[in-house]
């Protein structure tokens, strides 16, 4: 995939698209998966410049944060929580999609266990276990579902919202035992995840960003992520099926994990007791604590590069994780 | 080596014989040897694929992960196609090893009758077809001196388990090994825990309590080309001469955890379940709930749990009370009854027992060791839970060896997929299932 398609997708500056855009105003709004009684809230992202990743003396930091890099983000709306099974399970569990699947469109295939392991499932816990191939997937379907382009967020776009105009190591401030009134981390989580939006969002109307389960982004994973990153929209593309950056931390984490420049990199290790070969490639068999989170760029793309994304970005790298 | 050096180039057989003749001296010696391991005078252990499905070909991949010297050199299934994917999969998920693939096309076999002729080609075999299958295949094995690895369970009738144990028998005297994959007796957190039982932390076992509660399987839809056996073979998983239901297809890692912990097998099972919400034609004849009462014999009670019910919470675990304390398993957490933790497993210690199993077979073999016959357990294992689905689909409570010595054979007298399954649909396309009450003790 060439620059000009990325660039595009973000939502970016060139602007010669004759897209057929969803017009919405730029304001919170209810996505009902049709054919269901089932919703879930976007919340407008006003676009802007930002510090992506984090100043070397900042608590518990990664060398993979930094040098820290000011940026510019385009507008996009950003889900005001993780994806819910209630959302996930229209696309993975055929008999609760009432609506016909498109032609060729696969959903996946149900787990060798149920990978909630008891923390629940139905009425608002997030969406857990999947792939990142997975999570794509259902915004692919999601796209085919509603005619708007949804997709995962960049690692930078999931930092900007994340930290909605903070500087510091949490939206919040850097006073961590604050942090049990926003996440679920290893303090109060149970060792388990909870249902979405239980706690205070952070500024911009955001639930769960940090704790809860860690969200996918679209990054591949690269230690020299953050000190390449370009000046407008950056986004280190995938060039393989592992690794992708993971942010916001999970509910077994300890705080400095849950910092919004702190960054994760998906490994192996979280499907080695999938017992078969091939291994899934909706499912990481050991990785209970990742879920997503869904973007919709403001500048939606036409539909033939929306179609160029899903096959650059996921057919290309079947069973990602 | 001195063993090394009487037994030298002979074959696995005549040693076998050999050593029968000698004193017992020689048999109590921690190293035998390497003939009674390898089939010729090369190092390489070869390994025979019999069951290409997901899971044959993870087990075969772990195979050849090992860092044994080991090479595949034959494979079989009933379908073409699955054995195919088997082998590519192989290959590719092998990646930098996957030369250790050496399956030429002559020793790729189709069909019901392949199973022999892989095994004849190799010194260790992996039996993982579905479960009905393996008392023919593992007796098979053994009758021809090979190691074995096995997936459980083990058979899904008494008969079957009359087969194993029989073979478990021989393989003892041949110093076969045989590795069941019971994966959580090679499994770092659950070898701490059992460690710590045995010596006392939680006391004596008051009762236990184990469940296998899930969501949905898959389920593969029926072709007009698919003759009835074929269809029944594709769909395994919802037959019971094929699956044993899945109380005993997967619940049997629970319980056998019970009786691993409590050193021994249940007497009795009484129980019930049904088929409350998966009831379509296409899940055949299985059931999708199973609540058992396992008694041992000095009184202690296992409460079995096991579900396919996709929208309910869902938990794969076991509970081990004592007089003293009591074990989490999935937490790999001992507690004392006020909540005191008095031992914690560092899950960063967790290893990929899947892989382990394989890891310590194999190099007992590479080194002429004979390590493993967990072959008897496997059985013990799968006919407790087999026990556990008469008694749920009677609503009798069954007795051990009752079960054990009532000859119950679910298998289809003719293994062939122009011949009729044992079980066969009405007009409509349904399968007859157990009711409990009415459906006579214990047949199915």
């Amino acid at each position: 995939m060439t620059r000009y398609y990325v660039t595009l997708l973000l939502g970016g500056m060139l602007s010669n698209s004759t897209a057929v855009q969803a017009q919405q105003t730029f304001t919170p709004y209810e996505q009902q998966i049709p054919g269901t009684t089932v919703s879930f809230k976007m919340m407008p992202i006003k676009g802007g410049s930002f510090t992506l990743g984090s100043p070397d003396n900042e608590k518990g930091r990664n060398k993979d944060e930094g040098p820290a890099k000011n940026v510019t983000i385009a507008d996009f709306w950003m889900g005001a929580t993780e994806v819910t099974f209630d959302e996930y399970d229209i696309y993975a569990d055929a008999e609760k999609d009432k609506t016909p699947i498109p032609d060729g469109m696969t959903r996946p295939s149900p787990p060798y266990i149920d990978l909630t392991l008891g923390m629940g499932k139905a009425g608002g816990f997030p969406a857990n276990s999947m792939s990142q191939y997975g999570a794509l997937m259902y915004c692919k379907w999601l796209y085919a579902k509603t005619g708007v382009f949804y997709r995962l967020p960049t690692a930078a776009e999931w930092e900007y919202a994340c930290r909605a105009g903070a500087k510091t190591a949490y939206p919040f401030g850097t006073d961590e035992s604050q942090l049990k009134k926003y996440a679920w981390f290893k303090e109060n989580s149970g060792e388990k995840y909870h249902k979405v939006a239980q706690l205070q969002p952070n500024a911009w109307g955001l639930y769960d960003m940090l704790g809860n389960v860690a969200e996918w982004t679209l990054d591949q994973y690269d230690e020299s992520g953050v000190a390449n990153a370009t000046a407008t929209d950056p986004w280190t593309m995938p060039v393989a099926k592992m690794s992708r950056v993971i942010k916001g931390g999970n509910y077994n984490d300890a705080a400095p994990a849950l910092r919004s420049a702190a960054r994760l990199k998906s490994d192996p290790v979280w499907n080695r007791r999938d017992p078969q070969i091939p291994k899934s490639s909706w499912w990481n068999a050991d990785a209970p604590f990742i879920g997503f989170r869904i973007v919709r760029p403001a500048k939606q793309p036409t539909p033939e590069e929306a179609e160029k994304f899903f096959e650059e970005i996921i057919d290309k790298y079947k069973g990602s994780r | 080596m001195e063993n090394e050096q009487k037994f030298h180039g002979q074959g696995r057989r005549d040693f076998v014989k050999q050593t029968s003749m000698l004193a017992g001296g020689l048999l109590a010696l921690p190293i035998l040897s390497k003939a009674n391991y390898f089939s010729g005078s090369s190092d390489v252990i070869k390994i025979a694929l019999v069951g290409c499905g997901g899971r044959g070909t993870g087990a075969a991949t772990q195979a050849l992960s090992t860092k044994e010297n080991v090479q595949l050199v034959a494979m079989a299934d009933a379908f073409a196609d699955r054995l195919n994917d088997s082998y590519n999969n192989i290959k590719e998920a092998l990646g930098d090893k996957a030369s250790r693939v050496n399956v030429p096309e002559k020793n790729k076999f189709i069909g019901f009758e392949g199973y022999k002729q892989a095994i004849a080609l190799a010194d260790v075999v992996i039996l993982t077809t579905p479960p009905g299958f393996r008392p023919i295949h593992f007796e098979e094995a053994i009758r021809q001196g090979k190691h074995v690895f096995m997936e459980k369970p083990v058979a899904t009738d008494p008969a079957g388990i009359k087969r194993v144990l029989d073979a478990a028998a021989i393989a003892k005297q041949k110093k076969l090994n045989v590795v069941v994959g019971l994966q959580r007796r090679y499994q770092n957190s659950y070898r701490e825990l059992y460690k710590r039982a045995q010596n006392g932390i939680i006391g004596d076992i008051l009762s236990m309590q184990v469940w296998w509660n899930q969501g949905a399987l898959w389920v593969k839809p029926r072709k007009p080309e698919y003759s009835e056996m074929e269809y029944q073979m594709r769909n395994w998983y919802y037959f019971n001469w094929l699956c044993g239901d899945h109380i005993v297809e997967q619940h049997i890692h629970n319980i056998d955890v019970g009786n691993w912990f409590k050193n021994a097998t249940p007497q009795t099972a009484g129980g019930m379940g049904g088929r409350a919400v998966r009831t379509g034609k296409e899940y055949g004849e299985i059931f999708d709930h199973h609540y058992v009462e396992y008694r041992y014999a000095d009184g202690v009670v296992m409460n079995s749990q096991c579900r396919h019910w996709k929208d309910a919470p869902s938990k794969v675990d076991e509970e081990i009370v004592g007089t003293k304390g009591r074990i989490y398993c999935d937490k790999a957490q001992i507690v004392d009854h006020k909540g005191k933790v008095l031992y914690q497993f560092d899950k960063k210690k967790e290893n990929n027992p899947y892989q382990t199993e394989h890891d310590e077979l194999f190099a007992a073999i590479a080194k002429g060791e004979y390590k493993f016959a967990d072959a008897q357990r496997g059985a013990e294992a799968t006919l407790s839970a087999i026990i556990g689905r008469l008694a749920t689909y009677s609503g009798q409570v069954i007795n051990w060896d009752t079960a054990l010595n009532s000859g119950l054979n679910l298998q289809p007298k003719v293994y062939a997929f122009d011949a009729p399954p044992p079980v066969l649909p009405d007009a409509s396309g349904n399968y007859a299932y157990a009711k409990p009450g009415i459906t006579k003790y214990f047949v199915s």
